[in-house]
């Protein structure tokens, strides 16, 4: 089918000079190479915000410590959140939605090209707005440079008054310019989606890949929007003298902790829905056999996007909505454990009796069912209002929601790395070094995460700068702090993993891992116009088909 | 030439001739509308939330009337654009100029008197953006839809100007019609800030 190559004039141009190529990448509108760009972006930024925890777990790693300014502390941990959920996971997950889903779906480009480039230069200067306030922010107050009002900037901190300075402005200018980015490139996948699919690809045939990244989509234009105009109203206030969020003129501090978390959760499972599409195409490969239950997974999927839009005030307990609103959310919250739960048993189900190869990708996705289990299960503990109460604001949460993101996200965020750096690259990466990193990320996670709940369980607030000895904290502070180590660690063993296999990997061929979706039947790395002829589909598993015609997948679905 | 034409359409395989997905203008059109519903849904909430809850006024009731002519004219104009993007599909590219003008100059007269009406409210009943909450609200949500009024005049101009110099044609009726979109999506949402604004919160 599309194995056949046609000559590409600037593939066969031989070496260019540096500033060709750096034009060439600047003004380009291909899917592949702008994914690779959002992928490249992600990981720059997944290195500082990775420096900026380091940085805070030093200053906790005993009683009394003074590693850093308490004013510091307070930047580097607002500028942690904001860079590792808007600068490093939601990039990377559009890198890859962008570079995989015309391949799997049998199209040559997204369905807006342009519109492509203009999301991603959005997302890249909203990064670059965000730390130029390092140098930016200190205005004529002295007040300070990076934003220090924590990732969801509660009102009346933002407000002129106890925001000084320009800090607060860089943060909120730089989430405003990234989420038309954001919203940009959701309308993108949606339209290359439902419009670009090649023929015989109906909705129920295509990869679960792109129907988990179709109600990620979905989820960004109806949450990130809420965040947009959250923001331009923090704007009105600060600039303009409005009173949105100002309690002295009637306004409400509460209304802007609404508006935040219409936003903030939906936004955890924009993050968690395409870590789920990677784990949906990876275990079935490494089980050589196909998803069970796909039409299950993707009424799951569904379900998640409408249940995940009335969960939001989970993240409110505290504050004192009333019994009748308490239950409401509630009972949604532990609702939503429901079709997440189904995903699991139908991921086991496809593993269940299957072949199993534990080659690295499989290492980090059946680590991610097995964290993502415990993540969920603290979940639905905590979305019990009483004992939210208890322990919102604490330890225990930073624990839960860093168990999702990184033993759920980042997890298989590496699995899918590994799975398809042969396609990006060419190369084949080495098995030795992802087992490696694998193994010293797998140990440092657990170290940090696993016992960062019992601080929390203890009392320990989150965002505190430091502590009294003797209350039972130290220790695991302590440990928490050197699994910090391993996790950078493991990091480092991919980022030389990732450089070495790149220039001195073996080549990989068009599909190592002989597996059944459109991307793995182009050359490696794929032509600019990806498929010679466009495809024709019969089956969930196009590739199947062609590799076995006595017996095709289109006889039993 | 007919008889031809048919022949050779029926040797084409089935599944070819039924696979037709959806347009990826309109997709991407209604997906645009999707994410400003929800940014105007933000903003309208806030707007009731905060009725009546201003500490000093000047207050709704005493400054807003209701600008009937003004809405007639914004809603008038999704039926002048309806009719313009009908002409073209028809394929008689100067009377849809005609109704593409006539289109602009119903949204101008509509932003006219939003202008108008800020301008009495600022320099007669002295509310600001600043003066209370009701100030804030209304500022905020009035001029986040002229603003969506301004970005849509603005592709109207495009249109308007492209026809002038004889570049739109009939096979193009596509993308006007999808920018038609936006344009009754911008009259629709008038609709819901008129409820808001002038009844609710007066």
């Amino acid at each position: 089918m599309s194995t056949e190559s046609i000559t590409w004039p600037s593939a066969t141009a031989g070496s260019r000079s540096f500033v060709d190529t750096l034009h060439e990448w600047v003004t380009t509108v291909d899917h592949k190479r702008l994914g690779l760009l959002y992928i490249a972006y992600a990981l720059v930024f997944l290195l500082i915000g990775g420096i900026e925890a380091i940085v805070i777990r030093i200053q906790l790693i005993r009683p009394h410590n003074d590693f850093v300014s308490p004013q510091v502390f307070n930047r580097m941990f607002t500028m942690h959140g904001t860079t590792m959920i808007f600068f490093v996971v939601m990039p990377v997950l559009f890198g890859f939605a962008n570079y995989l889903i015309p391949l799997m779906i049998g199209a040559r480009d997204m369905a807006f090209p342009r519109l492509n480039a203009f999301s991603f230069w959005m997302t890249a200067f909203g990064g670059l707005l965000l730390y130029f306030s390092l140098v930016g922010a200190n205005g004529l107050y002295g007040a300070g440079n990076a934003p220090d009002v924590g990732w969801f900037a509660y009102a009346p901190l933002t407000s002129q008054t106890f925001s000084l300075g320009h800090s607060t402005d860089f943060w909120t200018l730089a989430l405003l310019v990234s989420g038309v980015g954001s919203v940009g490139t959701a309308i993108n996948i949606i339209a290359t989606i439902l419009c670009m699919r090649c023929p015989g690809m109906t909705l129920a045939k295509m990869p679960l890949f792109a129907w988990l990244n179709l109600v990620m989509a979905g989820l960004v234009i109806l949450a990130v929007s809420p965040l947009t105009a959250a923001q331009i109203m923090l704007l009105v206030d600060r600039y303009l003298g409005g009173h949105f969020f100002d309690t002295q003129a009637g306004g409400s501090a509460v209304i802007w902790m609404h508006f935040f978390w219409i936003f903030g959760h939906p936004e955890v499972y924009v993050l968690v829905l395409p870590a789920f599409a990677f784990a949906s195409e990876i275990i079935p490969v490494f089980s050589r056999k196909p998803i069970f239950g796909y039409p299950v997974m993707v009424g799951a999927t569904v379900a998640i996007g409408f249940i995940s839009m009335s969960v939001w005030a989970h993240h409110m307990f505290t504050v004192g909505m009333g019994a009748a609103a308490n239950t409401f959310f509630v009972i949604s919250t532990m609702a939503i454990a429901v079709p997440t739960g189904i995903k699991i048993f139908n991921w086991l189900a496809t593993m269940w009796g299957g072949k199993l190869e534990f080659k690295t990708p499989m290492l980090f996705c059946v680590a991610f069912l097995f964290q993502f289990l415990i993540a969920g299960l603290t979940g639905v503990m905590l979305s019990a209002a009483p004992f939210d109460w208890q322990l919102g604001n604490s330890y225990f949460v930073v624990a839960h929601f860093h168990y999702v993101i990184v033993g759920g996200i980042l997890f298989t965020l590496f699995g899918a790395f590994y799975y398809w750096f042969p396609k990006m690259s060419g190369k084949m990466y080495s098995e030795t070094l992802g087992q490696l990193h694998f193994w010293i990320f797998f140990i440092g996670f657990h170290l940090t995460f696993d016992f960062m709940h019992i601080p929390g369980l203890l009392g320990m607030p989150r965002r505190i700068y430091t502590y009294e000895p003797g209350r039972g904290w130290d220790m695991w502070n302590l440990i928490v702090t050197i699994g910090v180590f391993f996790q950078a660690a493991g990091i480092l063993v991919f980022l030389v993993n990732l450089l070495w296999s790149y220039y001195r990997g073996k080549p990989a061929g068009s599909d190592p891992w002989d597996a059944w979706t459109l991307e793995w039947s182009t050359p490696s790395p794929p032509p600019a116009y990806n498929f010679a002829l466009i495809p024709t589909v019969e089956s969930r598993r196009p590739l199947w088909d062609l590799k076995h015609p006595d017996d095709p997948d289109w006889k039993y679905e | 030439m007919s008889a031809t034409l048919n022949a050779t359409a029926l040797t084409l395989p089935a599944q070819e001739l039924a696979w037709k997905p959806p347009s990826r203008g309109r997709v991407g059109m209604y997906a645009l509308i999707a994410a400003e519903s929800a940014i105007f849904t933000i903003f309208v909430v806030a707007y009731l939330f905060y009725i009546g809850k201003s500490l000093s006024g000047p207050m709704p009731r005493e400054v807003l009337s209701p600008p009937i002519f003004y809405t007639i004219c914004l809603l008038s104009s999704s039926l002048t654009i309806h009719f313009a993007t009908k002409t073209l599909r028809g394929g008689r590219v100067r009377s849809f100029g005609a109704w593409l003008l006539l289109t602009i100059a119903l949204g101008a007269i509509f932003l006219y008197g939003t202008a108008s009406e800020w301008h009495r409210l600022i320099y007669q009943d002295g509310l600001t953006i600043s003066t209370n909450l009701f100030g804030t609200t209304y500022f905020s949500l009035v001029g986040l839809h002229g603003f969506h009024v301004i970005v849509g005049l603005v592709g109207l101009c495009i249109v308007m100007a492209f026809t002038l110099s004889g570049l739109v044609k009939q096979e193009y009726a596509e993308r006007v019609e999808v920018l038609s979109m936006y344009w009754h999506f911008v009259d629709a949402v008038w609709i819901v800030v008129f409820t808001v604004v002038y009844v609710i919160g007066r």
